[in-house]
């Protein structure tokens, strides 16, 4: 006991940095805070690089109203302020130890996070394809896709790191289970779910977009709905991979690194919800 | 936790850890790392290549920062003597034109970034933790990934000496719209400037994250009674100077963004003909840079800070005015970016509240000196090399400072702009400020990093070399600005009047790099025989000096400090006549006086299995390559390839979150029986 390596010492032990918090906050959650006042900077530069070109907007400057699908726009940030509620959630269930509850609201985070970036993906399309809106003819382009852009990049990452931490949720308290295998296995259903989900979502916005809500229906039932089966059976088998019951060595020791992540993704759509009043609900200011 | 009783015994291992006190070579350890897979099982090798290259200990870490730095530091050493040979004679024709723009970009961007940033992140690293009685830094294997990032960044910014379009030309301040795809054109076949933006901004990224680690470290792993007006001047600099990072390298770093998208993908931030503003990115790059000036000076007013008063034999004078005024000067380093830009015609209400915000940060700046000179006044002097470098730093710095109020004024700085007595101010204050500092800080702390002296003579020789050859080749710089010689430019005629001074500079150019080359002789001198010394040859006063040996064990303090006073070192042996209890040889739990300081169970042994020390581990530095190959790609415009080298970043990344801290327990008992 006494010369144990830490890998033989509950968690707690091992993070024996936090112990000696001068401060009372956690390395970590000081660590995130730190950063996010740097993120802050970050994206402050931008913005006010997107603000101050729309100020001295080019002659044959495009009317963002022209362009903007505020409709599509408004409801991607709802989702992404959803997923911040389910993030939130996530977080309790960690500091109650309820490793199920943190589980599902990761994954329902996750999808909501890439809900929105698929919506996104789809206006980015729509603007270049149907708008004629680059990133290179003219300066609204330029701030508009590099601003949005770096947004969707930090999305793209705290998805990233919640997708990791939902497999690390699975880890097994006893290192001489394997569990990498299953892991990985894991993760290429979940790309399945994934890139099949995001398919079905498009092809759903976009039909209401084309066609409206009742048209869209009309299509989906008339042959939309392949990837939309996938998404569900995909799901299914990752239910049944992921009714892991040995116990796992992830629990409320482990709060402080999903409440960091937490602190992460609300910054994240609290800075949306900064982008989408500066750049998009300011353009329909009389 | 109590501190009055001596506590039980705890259970020891049957068999102490054999040999010396590390424990990994211990049978459990092994049978532990056999149970992971080959690319979780960690590094245990105590010395040796792979200990370097996985290492997580912040003061190999800082070594690391350190010797790098030095290198760079001639490096740009060299740059900045071929610059002054081609200016030596006029119609000189030693360089090229486009050389000689590689080489003043290169001199700037590897001066500030390689030379003098790292030089204080070296000291950083390895002191800050030790004068604040911690183990280590909060985050150790993200220390080490900050040390690799900075690494990358290095080599990417000078792998453009060995590619065909040449080494970055564009100057350290990469002024749009000469950085603009259209000017430095060769667009997609010319990746100087590519290589420039990649380079800083992987050094950029280096940077916040070791400034996010010390922030954390200093704010949470300070020893017990070690409060935030107790902690050593220099890392309070150390903290101001991490804040300034993470507030102002976002704006570079989206400066170069934006750049970065108009270079290589069409955008039009700077584009005029496409309604871009260069101006834009001169207010960008400025919000960083000004700050930037802080960030290398603070540091260097932190060893200051600590050399004086430690040489003078008194406390520093002034000790919450120092801090203050630190604090104050980080917040207005903020505030005065655009005197950078008074030519630019931002208009007279801008000019005059920037040039008035420009003169208000003289006054932090005054009250340190005359701080400093308090401490002076009525000390005995031991006029020892660290001190004299020191004594150095404060006349030059007030040279260079007074310079530098001449430039606030926005009429006086409208002659001044662009004219070589801009480079003598900087100069003044960035060697003979920030570079002063820093060598006197290295041989201060010198002893304590390599347990060996640095010969007087050879250290006193260097300083006088280099003081002198400094001062020759930048103070006729000030005349050659006033007679409106400009800077960046190769060529002079030889009937403008600059040519005796101009010779003048070039010779004390080498005056100066002779006494850096006796400087760093001294250096390797002392390292293989100078003197040892056992601990604290300066009787001095900050934590640091109070480890048991030099240089200090893995573990640093056996047992944690208990910090009563300011300069806590310096009290304990003046108010309690003899050596705090963690300062002495480690001695078994029972022979600590009660009282006096928490015994290493009582402290370290919470978990009953000794100092917790972190593993070593191979994904810093295996995350950084993935930053340097993507980066070489980025800058080479293969995004096939940058895609490769975030996958590498991303594997890296993943495995790094999946290894978990690891870590293993020493007993510092057992080593000094």
């Amino acid at each position: 006991m006494s010369l144990a390596p830490a890998a033989h010492t509950p968690p707690a032990a091992v993070a024996h940095h936090d112990d000696a918090a001068a401060s009372g906050i956690p390395n970590k959650k000081l660590f995130m805070w730190a950063f996010l006042a740097s993120d802050c900077m970050f994206f402050g530069a931008l913005i006010s690089t997107h603000l101050i070109y729309r100020l001295h907007p080019p002659p044959g400057s495009p009317h963002p109203r022209d362009i903007f699908s505020i409709e599509l726009t408004s409801f991607s940030t709802f989702i992404l302020l959803m997923s911040s509620l389910l993030m939130a959630i996530a977080v309790n269930s960690i500091q109650k130890d309820q490793v199920r509850a943190t589980r599902h609201n990761l994954l329902g985070t996750i999808f909501f996070g890439l809900i929105f970036l698929g919506c996104q993906v789809y206006e980015f399309r729509h603007f270049v394809h149907e708008k004629d809106l680059t990133l290179s003819n003219g300066i609204f382009g330029s701030t508009f896709y590099t601003l949005t852009g770096t947004h969707g990049c930090h999305v793209a990452i705290g998805v990233l790191w919640l997708i990791l931490m939902y497999i690390r949720s699975f880890k097994p308290a006893d290192p001489a289970r394997p569990w990498l295998a299953l892991a990985v296995a894991h993760f290429a259903i979940f790309l399945v779910a994934i890139i099949a989900g995001m398919a079905a979502v498009l092809g759903f916005v976009h039909a209401v977009e084309a066609h409206g809500l009742m048209g869209a229906l009309v299509e989906f039932f008339n042959g939309n709905m392949v990837p939309f089966l996938v998404t569900l059976l995909a799901l299914t088998g990752l239910a049944v991979f992921g009714r892991y019951t040995g116990p796992v060595d992830f629990g409320e020791p482990n709060a402080i690194d999903v409440e960091s992540m937490g602190l992460y993704w609300h910054f994240v759509d609290i800075v949306w919800i900064v982008i989408f009043t500066a750049v998009y609900l300011m353009e329909y200011v009389p | 936790m109590d501190t009055t009783a001596t506590p039980a015994p705890l259970p020891r291992p049957a068999a102490p850890p054999s040999p010396g006190y590390s424990p990994r070579a211990h049978p459990d350890y092994a049978r532990t790392a056999e149970r992971r897979p080959w690319f979780f099982t960690r590094p245990t090798a105590g010395t040796g290549l792979v200990s370097w290259l996985t290492t997580v200990d912040h003061k190999r870490i800082g070594i690391l920062y350190g010797i790098s730095a030095l290198f760079f530091f001639l490096v740009g050493g060299v740059e900045a003597l071929l610059i002054r040979i081609q200016l030596a004679v006029p119609n000189n024709t030693f360089l090229t034109h486009a050389a000689y723009n590689e080489l003043f970009t290169m001199h700037a961007t590897t001066m500030i970034f390689l030379a003098v940033m790292p030089l204080s992140t070296a000291a950083f690293n390895y002191i800050m933790p030790l004068q604040i009685g911690a183990r280590d830094v909060a985050f150790p294997r993200l220390n080490g990934f900050a040390f690799w990032l900075f690494l990358a960044g290095a080599i990417v910014l000078n792998v453009g000496w060995f590619v065909r379009s040449g080494a970055p030309d564009v100057g350290w301040f990469g002024y749009a719209p000469l950085t603009s795809a259209a000017y430095s054109n060769q667009f997609r076949t010319d990746i100087s400037t590519d290589l420039w933006i990649v380079g800083l901004q992987i050094l950029g990224a280096s940077s916040v994250i070791g400034s996010l680690n010390f922030i954390v470290t200093i704010i949470n792993l300070r020893a017990p009674g070690m409060t935030m007006m107790r902690l050593p001047v220099f890392t309070w600099m150390t903290l101001i100077t991490a804040f300034l990072i993470i507030l102002s390298f976002p704006a570079i770093t989206i400066a170069l963004v934006e750049l970065m998208m108009d270079r290589g993908f069409g955008a039009n931030f700077f584009e005029v003909s496409n309604g871009g503003l260069p101006i834009l990115w001169q207010h960008l790059f400025w919000i960083f840079g000004h700050p930037e000036v802080y960030i290398l000076i603070l540091p260097a007013m932190g060893i200051i800070s600590e050399i004086l008063p430690c040489f003078s034999r008194k406390p520093l004078f002034g000790y919450p005015i120092v801090v203050f005024s630190g604090a104050c000067i980080g917040l207005l380093g903020f505030g005065v970016w655009s005197h950078h830009m008074f030519t630019t015609g931002m208009g007279t209400l801008a000019t005059a509240a920037f040039s008035l915000a420009t003169m208000a940060i003289a006054v932090p700046t005054g009250v340190k000196i005359f701080n400093w000179i308090g401490t002076l006044w009525g000390g005995h002097l031991m006029m020892r090399t660290p001190m004299m470098f020191a004594l150095g730093f404060v006349w030059m710095f007030m040279i260079g400072g007074f310079s530098g109020i001449m430039h606030s004024a926005a009429p006086a700085d409208s002659q001044q702009q662009d004219s070589y007595f801009v480079v003598a101010h900087f100069h003044y204050v960035l060697i003979g400020g920030s570079i002063f500092a820093l060598l006197a800080g290295i041989h201060y702390w010198f002893p304590l990093v390599t347990g060996r002296l640095v010969d007087e003579f050879w250290g006193k020789l260097s300083f006088w070399v280099i003081f002198t050859g400094f001062n020759v080749t930048f103070f006729p710089m000030h005349f050659l600005g006033l007679n409106g010689m400009p800077r960046r430019t190769a060529v002079y005629d030889g009937n403008m009047g600059w040519n005796t001074p101009n010779f003048i500079s070039t010779v004390g150019a080498f005056v100066l790099g002779i006494g850096i080359a006796i400087y760093f002789a001294a250096l390797i001198r002392s390292y293989r025989k100078g003197p040892r010394v056992n601990r604290d040859p300066w009787d001095a006063r900050t934590l640091e000096w109070s480890v048991a040996s030099c240089p200090p064990p893995d573990y640093n303090f056996a047992v944690t400090p208990r910090v009563q006073a300011r300069d806590a070192f310096w009290h304990e042996k003046r108010n309690t006549g003899h050596l705090p209890a963690h300062a002495r040889q480690p001695a078994p739990a029972a022979e600590h006086a009660p009282g006096q300081t928490q015994t290493a169970h009582a402290s370290h042994d919470v978990h009953g299995h000794g100092i917790h020390m972190p593993s070593q581990s191979w994904f810093p530095i295996v995350t950084a390559l993935g930053i340097l190959i993507g980066g070489l790609f980025m800058a080479n415009h293969n995004y096939i390839g940058a895609i490769g080298g975030a996958l590498l970043l991303f594997a890296g990344a993943t495995l790094w979150a999946f290894e978990g801290p690891g870590g293993y327990h020493v007993f510092p008992e057992e080593s000094n029986k």
